[in-house]
């Protein structure tokens, strides 16, 4: 019972790595960038939510009407002035250049906030700890069905946006090729600044989460983007419905793997990272050599 | 056409002659600083010594090969954790020191194998993820006692004079023969096929560069180069705390060598380690300050300045002191190394 309990928390778990890591995984679809700054981002939206919420008492959700357009803003303005710059400069640009914005959001954070942790739990009334008892050993927290409802409505609304509407399929065909858009009246940098601005909202939305089900503190931003990361590679990288089944792959193994020790929780979702990306590798080689040995045995 | 013959290819020019043999005598003049220098002085030059040591690896890495990696943090941490391991074990503590880095260079093998299939982006977060699984591991150990750490207790055999100018001689020599490796290595044939790999990894094994052999060679070295600074490290601030040790700060910190002094060249590597240096020395107090400084150079220079300082002063005196590319002669070179079709 304590196993399935645990695949069902891990289960749960994640719907937050599948928010967190739609952002990552629309950047990379769209751009071709792996924007290294998207936990800090994440955490900046968790502190903005927190100063809301502890200055003005304004609740999480609510601030989210005011934090996710902020977020898009400042997606629409990193898009403009780094990260166009920076994909232009070939592979290595856009590495270096969010990874120097994350250690600048990083440290203003802890200059701003200090080093406290906070959580937005105590603004969320009993929905923190509210929970719906299946059976006498599994119980589902409503916060993680929350989050975990969540996700899929935000996968299902972006794929439905990238699919029926105007500029979803100028976003698809910008992706596709940015040069051959400007031929059909497109402008591929409008285009990825609304790419950039709608996956900085998301992130606010994963940054809410954050907040909510746990503490946060100005370098927990890492942690998340290497999360979201390996949740959207998992997931197949750049597939938005990938990195719901990527993240729940990374917390059920993580919830499994706290079964053994408390950091086999961290171990097990690295080590489920590696082995999937291992897998692939393999596995694809493997069907070349297959491929390669059925036709080399064709008669010529 | 008969000009043609006049282009001659240049290696070596006069002021880079000169160079080499300044900067030989300058590392050999540099061995007597513990009988010379103050105490604070040894450590401080300790403290440079490692950090070039970083740089010229990761401009290694990044600059020729093209390989960008957040995660040489584990090697440095695993450098580190290596040498403690062998001096609580009974090794000698400063031999223990290069073969620690000896030790996290074989154990680059087989990581570069899984590694290095990845490309760009995927490569440089994945490397993270390797740090942070060698951090998990590293904290298991009983020994290190979790995050609490321990110290290299092993070194209080030595006076504290003794201890600081040996730390300091190997310090010296690792990053001597670091850069004397790099430099000969970069030279080398296998050097021109490392930055063909970097400039277009299809082309490059179209004309038959074995990409593979020569990625893992450099991946290797870095790797190596790293965890010989990370042992280094432990043997300067005695104390081993996973955490400080596994920190992306230190990749951060490479970042803005290698970026400031100028990505793809020998000398800026060296010229960005003691750029950092300084600025560590006067605004390092500022603390949090000073790291969105640092951050806030990497992301200019990333933008604005990719060839970094040395970068600059190369395009406005074409001098070359360490030189490890090929520079074409004569009247028409001119002409003749420009692309065709570009005017």
């Amino acid at each position: 019972m304590i196993l399935i309990n645990q695949i069902v928390q891990g289960v749960l778990l994640g719907g937050y790595y599948a928010l967190i890591a739609i952002g990552l995984a629309f950047m990379f679809s769209v751009m071709r960038i792996i924007n290294l700054a998207h936990g800090s981002l994440a955490v900046l939206s968790a502190f903005a939510l927190f100063a809301l919420a502890d200055r003005y008492g304004v609740s999480p959700f609510l601030g989210l009407a005011i934090v996710a357009p902020a977020m898009g803003l400042v997606g629409w303005g990193l898009q403009r002035t780094v990260l166009e710059r920076s994909a232009r400069g070939g592979l290595l640009v856009p590495v270096l250049s969010t990874f120097g914005l994350s250690i600048i959001i990083d440290n203003l954070l802890f200059q701003g906030f200090g080093a406290d942790t906070r959580s937005l739990a105590p603004y969320i009334g009993d929905l923190s700890f509210d929970s719906w008892s299946l059976t006498d050993d599994i119980a589902i927290g409503k916060l993680a069905a929350l989050t975990m409802a969540t996700a899929i409505a935000l996968i299902g609304a972006l794929h439905l946006f990238l699919m029926r509407t105007q500029i979803g399929r100028a976003i698809r065909a910008t992706a596709e090729d940015p040069d051959t858009v400007g031929l059909v009246g497109v402008n591929p940098r409008l285009v990825n600044a609304v790419a950039a601005a709608i996956a900085m909202a998301t992130v606010s939305i994963a940054g809410a989460f954050l907040a909510m089900r746990a503490t946060f503190d100005p370098y927990a931003g890492a942690l998340q983007l290497i999360f979201a990361f390996e949740a959207t590679i998992i997931g197949g990288a750049g597939s938005l419905w990938g990195t719901l089944i990527g993240g729940i792959v990374l917390g059920v193994a993580q919830s499994l793997g706290a079964l053994v020790s408390p950091q086999g929780f961290f171990i097990a979702g690295h080590f489920a990272f590696f082995a999937v990306l291992f897998a692939r590798l393999y596995l694809t080689d493997l069907g070349a050599v297959l491929r390669r040995a059925l036709i080399g045995a064709k008669p010529a | 056409m008969s000009q043609r013959a006049k282009i001659a290819v240049e290696r070596w020019t006069p002021e880079s002659r000169f160079a080499v043999v300044a900067a030989a005598l300058a590392l050999a003049a540099l061995a007597i600083g513990p009988e010379a220098f103050s105490a604070n002085a040894v450590d401080k030059l300790t403290t440079l010594f490692i950090y070039v040591i970083l740089a010229v690896m990761w401009n290694a890495l990044v600059g020729f090969c093209g390989l960008v990696s957040i995660g040489q943090q584990a090697f440095f941490g695993l450098g580190a954790y290596a040498a403690v391991r062998l001096a609580n074990s009974g090794f000698g503590v400063y031999p223990g020191l290069f073969v620690a880095a000896a030790l996290v260079g074989l154990i680059s093998l087989p990581l570069s194998v899984i590694m290095l299939r990845l490309k760009g982006g995927e490569f440089a977060i994945g490397m993270w993820v390797v740090a942070e699984l060698a951090h998990l591991f590293v904290n298991l150990d009983p020994l290190i006692r979790g995050e609490t750490g321990t110290s290299l207790i092993e070194l209080d055999a030595f006076a504290p004079d003794a201890r600081r100018a040996l730390t300091y001689w190997c310090a010296l020599a690792a990053m001597a023969c670091m850069l004397a490796l790099v430099f000969a290595l970069l030279r080398s044939p296998l050097g021109a096929a490392i930055q063909a790999i970097r400039d277009n990894e299809e082309a490059a094994e179209s004309i038959g560069v074995r990409v593979e052999r020569a990625k893992r060679l450099v991946f290797m070295l870095a790797a190596f180069g790293a965890a010989l600074a990370g042992a280094l490290w432990v043997a300067t601030a005695l104390t081993f705390q996973p955490k400080a040790y596994f920190s992306p700060l230190w990749t951060a910190y490479m970042i803005f060598m290698a970026l400031v002094g100028g990505l793809g060249a020998f000398e800026g590597a060296i010229l960005g380690a003691v750029v950092f240096f300084l600025i560590e020395a006067w605004f390092g107090a500022a603390g949090v300050w000073y790291l969105v400084g640092l951050g806030a150079t990497a992301l200019v220079f990333a933008l604005a300045f990719p060839r970094g300082l040395w970068g600059w002063v190369e395009e406005r005196t074409a001098l070359r002191l360490l030189p490890i590319g090929y520079r074409l002669l004569g009247a028409d070179a001119r002409e003749a190394a420009r692309p065709p079709g570009a005017g």
